[in-house]
């Protein structure tokens, strides 16, 4: 059992490098810069491309101009830099631009504590652009974890041509911990959908130009379009792509657009664009659901947790079990969108709720707006849910944990 | 990236879809776009292998008439998805649309992708104020000019954009007007040129500018006189485009491991039974951080699980520098120490931050220190050492390994060689100062 000794960092620039990263750009913000500085140095001995950029706006667009070549693109940043990215975050989400998004927070609000560990940003990256369209966020809780969540990110951004978030702290990007080698998990990893490249262009049947994708007359098509890029059908479903340099050619637009890609003010096209969006992410959110459930049968009290605060709560179960008290325990590693069936079966059968994490009560929101949901549904008293908040730069222990449940 | 070659049957004779432009009666981008198909045309270019990428604003709307690819961004931000582009493939023929708003809201973009010399063709629709959003002044507009956000006159200077860009580097710089006869050329020839190119289009707002200002084309052509600038080409160098050139860099990197796995074997024994914190407290720049580290390494190659938190000020090489480490024979979850069984504590900064552990130890703790911290009260018990009889040379970037080794010699949670081979492994560099520094510390243990 082989072990090693390393931080989050270098597990996430392996996880994306074992993905098939081959793009990213980035500017340096404590505590993000280890994934820059690995990023860099990595990607040219495999073909692919690093760089500072002048900012964070400029390292996310050049992140999004890259996708649309076909490359896998990450970046990496902190609160304040998601701050600046925020315009171009929706930008990805409306040109359906495969990007994997790493934010290591730290305290915020501004500036706040470079160096101190946070967890602030949780509802900031659900709802950090404009629209208040889905997006996807995954939290690892151990360095292991790390490796195999940045790869299933690449997966999720790639299949679902998506911006993923990877959300770690300080504490986790940092701090280094020994691995068992036969943790790190390579996650599958697919390609978003391309349009199929041997098809003649342009082709035409009977004079009518053939859809590139269905194999399909349509008289719609352009001559230099033989396939219509946003035509969803069904409406959740992920189209195919082709890639800039490939043998279509594509349009890609920050503005309201039909199923060619022009800009349309048409209501009924705006709906089912925005709809689109919507419904890709939050009709597949079973297969985006990842987490560790630790039920026991006869615990009354449940912890919910995610990224570092889970390392401690896991401690806290394992300590109370010990001490002949049983207790429940589930960390998420799915954020965005919520796993809501994982949640709910977790709870089933609890009493007591007890929701951790290092901010002011963030993720709480969504599990009242879930279990109070689910419980006047099926006409049921919800259990008692309760937050164990910190935001002072310290981490939340293990004996603030058993003092809930105990107390 | 594999391409499929496109068959070309015949010459293209446009290069502009069936859609008409949506621009107002008279507006200059017209004019500029229908010169861009010119110069498309004449290089019969791969529509397949070029992209446009417009900004925002009136001009944002152009790339949709064109059969080319095209991407339409954010407000000032085109140039940075057009780096993007020409980045991740270098082959592709990647033309900016943009404005003079898009050029202000944008300018650090701009200057970069000069400097960087990115392989770019950057045409700015230069109509003096903004267009879409209803003439607000711009960046450009000229002291004195009416525009919606200059009622009483322009009391600002306009930006010279060409000598921005080619002070910065840009080797292929253009000024004109959408009235020059030679600018399918121009056009042509930047797209056609390896570094980054420039083209700064004067042109007209019909709806804002030109009534507002009484303003039409002399009055434009008089105005670049009366400004004492320069038209035509005005820098025209030698440069390779970045992409290019940052591949031809990476040249001899290819193929090298990318972040190799370092499997630690397990070699030495540990007499760790259950979680052990352990707290290194000193100041920034005296290596603080690294002599953790290596007790980390050993603790791993004796069998455990180790984790190691530090804490220090954004700062470099000033305030305290604590690190944190649990030896644990399971997997540790919780990395966060509160009680520490040991603290090395060997600087004042690194006392200021003490106070907590100092607090909580007991007297089944120790407190390894220097002299000067002798009477620091706690509970724990305190083990002394001296670094002058160390009988090496004990300096501020090495004091923080000898209490270290001082500490584990003490502690006996592994042998002290698991130690010596973590420098020798880990620290080759420094092997030869750091072990008599490791060895020195026996004699400091057997005499405190
Ligand atoms: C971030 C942001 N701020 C403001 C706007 C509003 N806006 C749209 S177009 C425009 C100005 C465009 O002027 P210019 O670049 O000169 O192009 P023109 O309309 O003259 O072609 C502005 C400010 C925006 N779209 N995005
Ligand atoms: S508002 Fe000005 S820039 Fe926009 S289309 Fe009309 S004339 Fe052209």
């Amino acid at each position: 059992m082989a072990k090693e000794y390393i931080d989050g960092a270098t597990a996430i620039a392996r996880g994306a490098l074992a993905a098939g990263c081959d793009f990213f750009a980035g500017y340096p913000i404590t505590p993000a810069t280890p994934i820059l500085l690995h990023m860099l140095n990595e990607l040219p001995k495999v073909g692919g491309v690093g760089i500072e950029a002048e900012d964070e706006i400029s390292a996310i667009g050049m992140c999004i101009g890259a996708a649309m070549t076909g490359v896998r693109p990450m970046t990496a940043t902190s609160g304040p830099g998601i701050s600046l990215y925020s315009e171009n975050i929706g930008l990805a989400i409306m040109g359906e631009t495969p990007l994997v998004i790493v934010n290591v927070m730290r305290m915020g609000p501004a500036t706040g504590g470079a160096t101190t560990p946070a967890q602030g940003d949780v509802q900031f990256v659900r709802w950090g652009t404009s629209g208040g369209y889905p997006v996807i966020a995954l939290a690892p809780s151990s360095v292991a974890e790390c490796y195999t969540l940045t790869m299933r990110a690449f997966d999720l951004a790639e299949r679902f041509r998506t911006p993923v978030f990877i959300l770690v702290d300080k504490e986790m990007n940092y701090a280094m911990a020994t691995v068992d080698i036969d943790e790190y998990v390579d996650a599958p990893v697919g390609q978003r959908p391309l349009v199929p490249q041997h098809r003649p262009r342009p082709a035409a049947v009977d004079g009518v130009r053939v859809n590139a994708v269905t194999g399909k007359p349509d008289p719609r098509l352009r001559p230099e379009e033989t396939y219509l890029p946003y035509d969803f059908d069904p409406v959740d479903a992920v189209q195919p792509t082709s890639p800039f340099g490939g043998p279509h050619i594509t349009r890609f637009t920050t503005s309201s657009h039909d199923e060619h890609g022009f800009l349309t003010k048409d209501a009924d096209k705006v709906r089912r664009l925005n709809d689109h969006l919507r419904l890709k992410i939050l009709n597949h959110r079973r297969e985006m659901a990842f987490g560790v459930s630790d039920v026991q049968e006869e615990a009354d009290a449940l912890f919910i947790s995610y990224g570092t605060t889970a390392r401690a709560m896991r401690e806290a179960v394992d300590r109370s079990r010990e001490a002949g008290r049983p207790v429940s325990g589930l960390t998420l590693h799915t954020l965005w969108p919520v796993p809501e069936a994982m949640i709910l079966d977790a709870v089933a059968g609890h009493q007591r709720i007890i929701v951790a994490e290092l901010n002011h009560g963030q993720y709480i929101r969504e599990i009242e707006r879930l279990v109070y949901r689910d419980a006047a549904q099926r006409r049921i008293l919800p259990p008692e849910i309760i937050g164990l908040d910190r935001a002072d730069g310290e981490l939340i222990t293990p004996e603030q944990f058993l003092e809930v449940v105990n107390g | 990236m594999a391409v499929a070659p496109i068959q070309i049957e015949e010459p293209r004779k446009t290069y502009k879809n069936e859609r008409p432009f949506p621009f107002c009666p008279g507006c200059g981008h017209t004019l500029i776009l229908n010169h861009l198909d010119k110069a498309l045309t004449k290089l019969q270019i791969d529509p397949t292998q070029t992209v446009i990428v417009s900004d925002i604003g009136c001009v944002g709307l152009s790339d949709q008439y064109f059969t080319t690819n095209a991407f339409h961004g954010l407000h000032g931000r085109s140039i940075t998805y057009a780096t993007g582009i020409k980045l991740a493939n270098p082959d592709l023929n990647v033309i900016v649309f943009i404005g003079d708003g898009g050029t202000g809201i944008g300018g650090a973009h701009l200057i970069n992708a000069a400097r960087r010399n990115v392989g770019l063709t950057v045409l700015v629709f230069n109509n003096f104020n903004f267009g879409m959003t209803g003439g607000e002044h711009s960046v450009t507009t000229p002291h004195g000019a009416i525009t919606a956000t200059t009622r009483h006159g322009n009391p600002e200077w306009p930006l010279d954009i060409c000598a921005t860009a080619g002070v910065n580097g840009a080797g292929y710089v253009y000024r004109g007007t959408s009235f020059d006869k030679d600018l399918p050329d121009r056009m042509a020839e930047a797209i056609q040129y390896d570094g980054f190119a420039l083209l700064d289009i004067w042109e007209l707002c019909t709806a804002y500018f030109v009534p507002n200002n009484d303003f039409g084309r002399k009055e434009m052509l008089g105005l670049v006189d009366t400004l004492g600038l320069e038209t035509g080409l005005l820098h025209h160098r030698q440069v390779r485009d970045y992409a290019h050139r940052m591949r031809e860099l990476a040249v001899d990197l290819a193929g090298k491991p990318t972040l190799p796995l370092k499997p630690i074997e397990v070699k030495y024994p540990n007499n760790v039974a259950g979680k052990f914190h352990l707290v290194l407290a000193g100041s920034a720049g005296a290596k603080v951080r690294s002599a953790a580290k290596l007790a980390g390494y050993a603790g791993v190659m004796s069998g455990l699980w180790v984790t190691q938190r530090d804490d220090y000020p954004t700062t470099v090489k000033t305030g305290h520098s604590i690190s944190e480490i649990i030896f644990s024979p399971e997997e540790i979850r919780y990395t966060g120490v509160s009680r520490p069984e040991a603290l090395a504590l060997i600087s004042e900064d690194g006392l200021k931050k003490s106070g907590r552990y100092l607090a909580n130890m007991t007297g089944d703790d120790i407190l390894f220190t220097i002299p000067q911290f002798a009477d620091v009260p706690t509970k724990a018990r305190k083990i002394i050492l001296d670094p002058k009889a160390a009988g090496v040379r004990i300096t501020r970037t090495n004091l923080a390994l000898l209490l270290m080794a001082a500490a584990l010699r003490e502690l006996n949670l592994f042998p002290i060689a698991a130690l010596e081979e973590a420098v020798r492994r880990f620290q080759t560099r420094f092997a030869d100062q750091n072990l008599p520094v490791i060895a020195a510390s026996e004699h400091l243990i057997s005499n405190s």
